[in-house]
């Protein structure tokens, strides 16, 4: 089960942004920052506070060195590392293991998200 | 026990204040804000709920009436006062413990409030009751006196005091040939010196007024060449076409009176600490109330006393203990001020006075027989030292040992008082009684902005009088807690949104990357990154989606579309000025249906189209733009729309041609980024159909050109626009908004309305003016130059968009699949579609 799959080449991603990629049926943000020591980053693309798809579309910050998107929503952050959400920290997406091989962006299924989540 | 609803029949005890004036309305908010279990009745004898006094003469210069309420007919109802206005009442039982109104009506009570105010004194002079004869009080009476002046050229004010000037000042307005008549040999012989007057009317002469001291009226009688002539004791006659008089005013006690309860000896209704009268059930707040055997005639002891008596009815215990009157205000556009015992009557007071004669001023400072405090003073045409010097008095501070250095002229070391100095007891706001030591609090919980202080004390949201002490207090507070007083953007740049602009501008700075390199630190985020791209777009107004920027945006920018809660977009084409050709609709309507969105009409005049997918938008873009539309901002900080009316073109009452002036300026501003979105409107007649006062730039025509009102603001917090020139031709109109505009967008913090700006620059309305308008900092050209530039690069960002299939790339929803979002769902209603809620959207995924 845990075999990397290829979802995109690495010019369907955007430089400092996000897209969208979709992995058995599962949204996968995929966040491509070239020229940083770890370049590339993958969340689910729910929002669990908002409630909808939009997280590949929100603006990647960092808080204190901590490398994070802020949702289009209603701008909680959502650390790339951890998947936890920092302003209501009972909520996280799952972090998807991702890397570039040869041009190709792959991905990996992540474990369930283990969380009591509210919503 | 749960507030029962309003109904006579409950058990809730009853309150009735009797008078709905500025200090009847501030006690009923006090008691809606105890949220006690008192039934309110609130009787007021104008036809309209009340407004603010103080600022009546502002409708003379050019404010409506209706500006000046203070309240309304539904804030009442809402908070479940029973409220009556244009019913006097006219007599109270207390025995029977109810009030009676002229028109019949009785109101039972188990505590009373009169907040009756006071009434113009006339003095007793035959033809005093002449029809051209007015009194100054009531929104009224100034529009009789306005109507009166339509036909008049030469007006007499009699009374030379605070009010009477105020009166004066008004005729002025009209046009009239103002003249002043005063009994007492010295103008505003209440507050100010015989030197200080002195200069006050040499101040008020070289405006054109003339003051006629030391005159008795004895009669007024028809005039030969004006409708009157007024006959003074010294036999000097004075002709004129109206009078108002406006010699002081009188405690309007004769309810009190007819009801026994104990009136001073020249009148006033006697109440104790509690603002209690002699019959312990009935309270007197205000204007009508004697206390210590004194009338406070202004508008803050009178707030005071309606603190005491809603906290007495509400269980309190505080109490009224008397009240500094001094004032600071500017008659006819002079200084004056007056703190404390300015006449320097007490006991071994000594003074200091600086006389300038050839610019105006004169300020004395009267000061305790050691030299040690400050006891009172006089400012006229400079009232710069006032706010320092009432707080040496107010709050008993040490004097420098050299007073005299206080008032000296600068050029000397003027020892201002830092808001440091002051004790926590010092009260910064006195309309609203706000200390030191309440702003301190709020800090303490977190309101760190003075936009927050200012909603939540309601400090220097009275007179104003205070806002720069106001200001100092908060800064130095910050500082004092290490909050860093600073409008540091964010954690990755230590520099405010107007200083990184600058560094943008004059460094030529091109990219964010550069940006954050040169003056920045760590990664930046979603307050930098937008920020750095709109001032980008300000300056050299490249595509937003250059693969440089492209990061920096909101996903609005993005997207250039608006992301509803469901993660699809709408889609705002521009309607200039919301003209639209029947052809045009129906493109809207075609192109709608096809795509299955839901239409709905704008308050900026134009369409929405919602319901759209990422995929979807340049599909639907490339249609409307082949039928001749382009962008609408909609999603941008950016101007949106010029909404207009139909102006002289169709309406009959229409002074000037509003759509083609809308169309134009929609023209000239569209694509302008700018710190927040900017709303614009032009109306084409004072009717202001298109509600331009509500607007960051407000056009409204007259019949000589265009009147130009400046930071409106609607939605969250409405802000009436200032009306910043009048009677402009259509050039400097355009340059006037250029001027607005640039400067706004180069000094505004991030998502800072116009309206906001504009209260927080220092200077306000005035320097803005200055800037604009006489070009003080001699920038005028180049904010044109800048503006001309934004103006002539201008690009429909869609038409660029879909013109390379390189950034259409951008618009897939998925970068590996062409299917639609399974998360996405709508249902139907009223014919059209909507976003399915959570269990709606349970229940459609599960029977799918």
């Amino acid at each position: 089960m845990n075999e990397w799959v290829s979802v995109c080449r690495i010019d369907d991603l955007v430089a400092g942004s996000g897209v969208c990629a979709l992995f058995n049926g599962q949204q996968v943000a995929i966040f491509y920052l070239p020229g940083e020591a770890q370049p590339i980053y993958a969340i689910d693309n729910f929002d669990p506070i908002g409630a909808a798809n939009v997280l590949s579309r929100g603006i990647i910050g960092d808080v204190q060195g901590q490398r994070v998107i802020a949702s289009p929503l209603y701008k909680e952050h959502f650390s790339f590392t951890t998947g936890r959400c920092l302003e209501k920290p009972e909520y996280a997406v799952r972090v998807w293991p991702v890397r570039i091989e040869g041009g190709s962006v792959q991905l990996q299924q992540p474990a369930a998200l283990n969380l009591e989540s509210a919503a | 026990m749960a507030a029962s609803s309003f109904s006579s029949s409950t058990a809730s005890p009853r309150v009735v204040v009797v008078g709905n004036g500025m200090v009847g309305h501030h006690l009923v908010e006090q008691l809606i804000n105890e949220k006690t279990n008192w039934h309110i009745t609130v009787i007021g004898a104008e036809p309209r709920p009340a407004y603010d006094r103080v600022h009546l003469s502002d409708v003379f210069a050019g404010r409506e009436p209706s500006e000046l309420a203070l309240t309304t007919r539904e804030f009442y109802v809402n908070a479940g006062v029973e409220a009556i206005f244009g019913d006097a009442v006219a007599s109270i039982d207390r025995d029977a413990r109810k009030v009676v109104t002229e028109g019949g009506r009785e109101f039972a009570y188990d505590k009373l409030v009169l907040a009756t105010g006071s009434y113009p004194f006339v003095p007793p002079v035959p033809g005093s009751d002449n029809k051209l004869c007015f009194v100054y009080r009531t929104i009224d009476d100034l529009g009789s006196i306005k109507a009166a002046a339509a036909t008049a050229k030469k007006g007499v004010v009699v009374g030379g005091g605070l009010l009477g000037l105020e009166a004066a000042n008004a005729l002025r307005n009209l046009g009239l040939e103002t003249h002043v008549v005063e009994f007492a040999p010295q103008l505003m012989g209440v507050q100010v010196d015989p030197e200080g007057s002195a200069i006050l009317k040499k101040k008020i002469e070289a405006l054109g007024l003339t003051a006629h001291l030391g005159k008795n009226t004895q009669k007024i009688i028809a005039g030969e060449h004006h409708a009157l002539a007024m006959h003074f004791v010294d036999g000097e006659i004075l002709e004129t076409d109206m009078i108002v008089f406006s010699a002081g005013v009188r405690p309007d006690d004769k309810l009190a009176r007819a009801a026994e309860l104990k009136i001073g000896e020249r009148g006033g209704i006697v109440v104790d600490y509690h603002c209690r009268t002699s019959d312990e059930s009935i309270y007197a707040v205000g204007e009508c109330a004697l206390w210590g055997g004194r009338i406070f005639g202004l508008v803050a002891p009178g707030y005071q006393m309606a603190k005491v008596a809603a906290s007495q009815l509400a269980g309190g215990d505080l109490l009224f203990q008397g009240a500094d009157m001094s004032t600071k205000l500017k008659l006819l556009g002079v200084d004056v001020g007056s703190i404390g015992d300015s006449h320097a009557r007490s006991e071994g007071a000594l003074s200091y006075r600086v006389i300038d004669e050839p610019n105006g001023i004169y300020k004395k400072i009267v000061v305790s027989k050691d030299g040690k405090h400050l006891l009172g003073a006089v400012l006229v045409g400079d009232n710069g030292i006032y706010d320092t010097l009432l707080q040496y008095m107010l709050n008993k501070i040490e004097l420098p040992k050299q007073p005299l250095a206080l008032i000296a002229p600068s050029g000397g070391e003027v020892p201002v008082l830092g808001a440091d100095a002051l004790p926590d007891t010092a009260t910064i706001c006195s309309c609203h009684n706000v200390s030191k030591g309440a702003i301190c609090c709020k800090i303490e919980e977190g309101f760190v902005s003075l936009g927050d202080i200012k909603a939540e004390t309601k400090a220097s949201t009275g007179c104003g009088g205070c806002s720069a002490l106001l200001k100092n207090v908060v800064d130095a507070e910050l500082k004092k807690r290490g909050v860093a007083v600073n409008n540091y953007l964010c954690e990755h740049f230590k520099h405010s949104r107007q200083e990184i602009f600058h560094l943008v501008r004059v460094n030529k700075i091109k990219t964010f990357d550069e940006l954050l390199k040169k003056h920045g630190s760590g990664g930046g985020c979603e307050i930098c990154k937008p920020t750095a791209a709109s001032i980008f777009a300000s300056i050299d107004n490249e595509y937003v989606l250059e693969k440089a920027h492209v990061g920096l945006q909101d996903t609005n920018d993005t997207f250039l579309a608006n992301m509803q809660k469901d993660g699809t977009y709408s889609i705002v084409p521009r309607i200039a000025a919301g003209e639209i050709t029947p052809q045009k609709l129906i493109v809207l309507g075609q192109v709608a249906e096809k795509y299955k969105l839901y239409t709905k009409i704008t308050g900026g005049q134009r369409i929405d189209l919602f319901g759209a997918r990422v995929n979807q938008l340049p599909l639907i873009w490339k249609e409307l733009i082949d039928a001749g539309f382009e962008t609408g901002h909609a999603y941008g900080k950016s101007v949106r729309t010029v909404k207009s009316c139909v102006g002289s073109t169709w309406c009959r009452y229409g002074q000037q041609d509003s759509v083609s002036m809308a169309i134009a300026i929609e023209d000239r501003y569209k694509g302008l980024r700018s710190p927040h979105k900017l709303k614009f409107a032009v109306s084409g007649c004072t009717r202001e159909c298109a509600e331009a006062q509500s607007k960051d730039i407000g056009v409204i025509a007259t019949d000589k050109g265009w009147n130009l009102y400046v930071c409106g603001n609607g939605g969250m917090r409405p802000r009436h626009a200032d009306l910043f020139a009048t009677d402009l031709d259509d050039e400097t109109l355009v340059k006037y908004i250029d001027r607005v505009l640039m400067f706004y967008v180069r000094t505004a913090d991030r998502l800072q309305r116009t309206s906001v700006w504009l209260e927080n620059l220092e200077g306000g309305l005035d320097y803005l003016k200055q800037v604009v308008i006489d070009d003080s900092l001699g920038i005028g050209a180049e904010l044109e130059t800048q503006m001309a530039h934004l103006v002539s690069t201008y690009q429909c960002e869609w038409k660029t968009t879909i013109e390379d299939a390189e950034k259409v790339k951008r618009f897939r929803e998925f970068v590996n699949a062409d299917v639609p979002d399974a998360n996405v769902v709508f249902v139907e209603e009223r014919g059209q579609i909507r976003p399915a809620t959570t269990v709606e959207k349970r229940e459609l995924i599960a029977t799918d």
